[in-house]
């Protein structure tokens, strides 16, 4: 059976650019009725079609759970991307008909949690506005410390703060404000759970920190969406569909699998919940893998890909889908 | 016209019965003449008019008795309902679940309004019309949870999702074969399967978390799984061992028909939203044997079955001790003859 997601119909019902890179979009169902309701830090798969060609990418719903007459995401532009966002950033108006995947919730709460400490860097802020709205709906401790480049680049400090006053502490690159990572980390009661979402970098940092601070791994969770990266076009073998496909310079193994008609299971997108694992059944060259799903065993051993993500260089490459 | 709800009892006298029409309903588990475990899931769509999967949350004949025997169950063992502290959203989740699939398959006796938080539910069979605010508990007689399952037949487990794992943080049950909500809760998924013999080995518990952890919301999945009791109890439960154990050592060859039963359950998985856990209803369904050799496929086809289960299966199931009576009493209802394909009577 399938493991994907149902699809829904939406119309994007508004567009609003936030600062000078960042856009929120705004979708309703077509029919007119409520969309499904979710749980923070849950994300969407918005399909672009592009001309002949479709993007599928994940974003985080930021609306609040408690509201399911509409959906939001932001979308930070990136120049230097694959095009994703800059066709959501040029192309998508309202009125536009698009379609989008059921939420998918790889970032959950810990329901368990006596506290929940939180640590956003950037576009990172993203699913922690649907988690602040369901914990502060529901009563629930919570502290969020967002980094960010200069002040108006914070998208919605502002819009937080005037919410949770000072369970917000914000941190502008610019002013050279930096979070005392370590005192933060000793300083909690019993209990906490830490959530970070950033930047692989700033991600690697906490993650480090929080383990040589003794923090049980359970209890720290992070969203690690890799974006797929361009990269030089390969040739693959698909053997069971009996299909040789190019992946693109900017397009991903995933897209071009899914070109030639061939429809692996996916949820993320990005790396991180396995669906798409494949198994390499031969290569000749070297294999970019970007994953956070594989291990480092697999990695090496190069009998598994996640195409999603990873890429691959060399002379061949046959793969069982 | 609405269902017909019997009087009946699932303890003392036992004056539970199927109708006719209850008895080709009757969601036999065995699509051919043997029995093995198998990773046996599929999507839970809605099946055909008039069997049990015509609604997803299926209401029955039995419903009004099911639910007068959970609460005698509960005023006895106030633990059969257990809510961990972190699960109490979940509750109202499910809630939620069960209140528009019994109200959008059964609008004849449940109604639904929903004016933002403030609810308006109407249970006729049981004669409830509350108005609650959602989210609060306040609200209610009783959490979330226990106030709908209290409403709603079949035990309803809620796994918590987390660490790549499911955990037992939630549940009402009082209509098992034979585990323990008490025993298991805050357990995880390979702790609450480690007695099921065989299956380990096979590796069907880690594909089928692997399967469970990945269910999305509006895609529920479902299996069927299946034992034998001796009269139609519900609560077969290992606190209740000694009201119903020693039952099995009354089987003969002149109450076969009365006294054992198929007992049928009907497994589903649903993803919730709010909380991101996982609710697995398991639905029971009894059929006395008298009931079910009334379709002979059926009866040759459970013969076979039962005379061919392996050991360590019959052991588990706890059919041991009345297995060759029950073999002996179905063989005379064997001609021999093929079987057709599928799960329904001819």
């Amino acid at each position: 059976m399938s493991t994907g997601t149902t699809k829904l119909d939406v119309v994007v019902s508004d567009v609003v650019p936030v600062n000078e890179l960042v856009t929120r979009f705004h979708f309703r169902r077509r029919d007119g009725g409520l969309l499904p309701t979710f749980s923070g830090g849950a994300h969407v798969v918005v399909e672009m079609r592009d001309g002949d060609r479709t993007r599928l990418n994940p974003y985080s719903l930021m609306g609040s759970p408690l509201d399911t007459r509409e959906y939001t995401i932001s979308v930070r532009r990136d120049d230097v991307g694959r095009g994703g966002s800059l066709f959501m950033h040029r192309q998508v108006k309202p009125g536009l008909e698009m379609v989008i995947s059921y939420p998918v919730n790889l970032f959950s709460l810990d329901l368990r949690a006596k506290k929940h400490l939180m640590l956003a860097g950037g576009i990172g802020i993203t699913p922690f506005m649907a988690q602040t709205s369901q914990l502060a709906g529901a009563g629930g401790n919570f502290e969020l410390h967002y980094t960010c480049r200069t002040a108006s680049l914070g998208t919605y400090a502002d819009v937080l703060q005037q919410r949770y006053g000072n369970r917000v502490r914000l941190y502008h690159d610019d002013r050279e404000e930096r979070i005392d990572l370590d005192k933060l980390l000793s300083s909690q009661p019993l209990g906490t759970h830490l959530y970070v979402c950033g930047p692989a970098g700033m991600i690697n940092w906490v993650r480090d920190r929080a383990a040589a601070l003794g923090w049980p791994p359970e209890t720290v969770h992070f969203e690690h969406f890799a974006a797929p990266q361009p990269g030089a076009p390969f040739d693959v073998t698909l053997a069971v569909s009996g299909k040789t496909i190019r992946v693109g310079e900017q397009q991903s193994l995933l897209e071009a699998i899914e070109a030639a008609g061939v429809d692996p299971p996916y949820l993320c997108r990005g790396g991180v919940c396995g669906q798409c694992e494949t198994n390499v059944i031969s290569s000749d060259g070297k294999f970019i893998h970007n994953d956070h799903w594989l291990s480092e065993e697999d990695h090496r051993s190069g009998c598994k890909i996640m195409p999603c993500v990873s890429r691959f260089e060399g002379k061949s490459l046959v793969l069982e889908r | 016209m609405g269902i017909t709800f019997r009087k009946e009892t699932f303890r003392d006298d036992y004056t539970f019965r199927n109708s006719p029409e209850h008895i080709r309903r009757f969601p036999f588990p065995f699509n051919e003449d043997a029995y093995m475990y198998a990773v046996n899931i599929e999507p839970h769509v809605v099946g055909p008019k008039g069997s049990v999967l015509e609604n997803l949350i299926d209401v029955d004949e039995h419903y009004v008795a099911e639910m007068q025997d959970r609460a005698l169950v509960l005023a006895e063992d106030p633990l059969r309902c257990q809510s961990l502290p972190h699960m109490t959203l979940a509750g109202w989740d499910l809630l939620e679940l069960l209140m528009e699939q019994q109200a959008l398959g059964y609008p004849e006796h449940f109604t639904l309004e929903r004016n933002g938080d403030r609810w308006r539910w109407i249970n006729r069979p049981l004669g409830i019309d509350d108005t609650f605010t959602f989210g609060d508990t306040s609200t209610l007689p009783y959490g979330p949870m226990e106030y709908i399952t209290r409403q709603s037949q079949g035990d309803f487990c809620i796994l918590d999702q987390r660490d790549g794992n499911l955990w037992m943080d939630a549940g009402m049950v009082t209509t098992q074969a034979d585990w323990s909500l008490d025993f298991d809760i805050g357990m995880n998924f390979f702790e609450w399967h480690a007695p099921v013999p065989l299956a380990h080995e096979k590796g069907i518990f880690t594909r089928a978390l692997k399967f469970l952890t990945n269910i999305q919301q509006g895609k529920p999945a479902r299996r069927l799984n299946w034992t034998m009791t001796i009269n139609p109890r519900l609560d077969t439960s290992p606190e209740n061992y000694h009201k119903w154990g020693p039952d099995r050592a009354t089987v003969t060859p002149e109450n076969v028909g009365q006294k054992v039963h198929l007992r049928v359950e009907l497994q589903s998985f649903w993803r919730l939203p709010r909380s991101n856990a996982i609710v697995f209803p398991i639905r029971c369904y009894l059929i006395k044997m008298d009931e079910l050799v009334t379709q002979p496929k059926w009866a040759r086809r459970l013969h076979r079955v039962i005379r061919d289960l392996p050991e360590e299966l019959a052991t588990y199931k706890g059919l041991t001790r009345y297995r060759p009576t029950l073999v002996e009493w179905l063989s005379k209802l064997d001609d021999g003859s093929a079987t057709s394909p599928g799960f329904g009577p001819d």
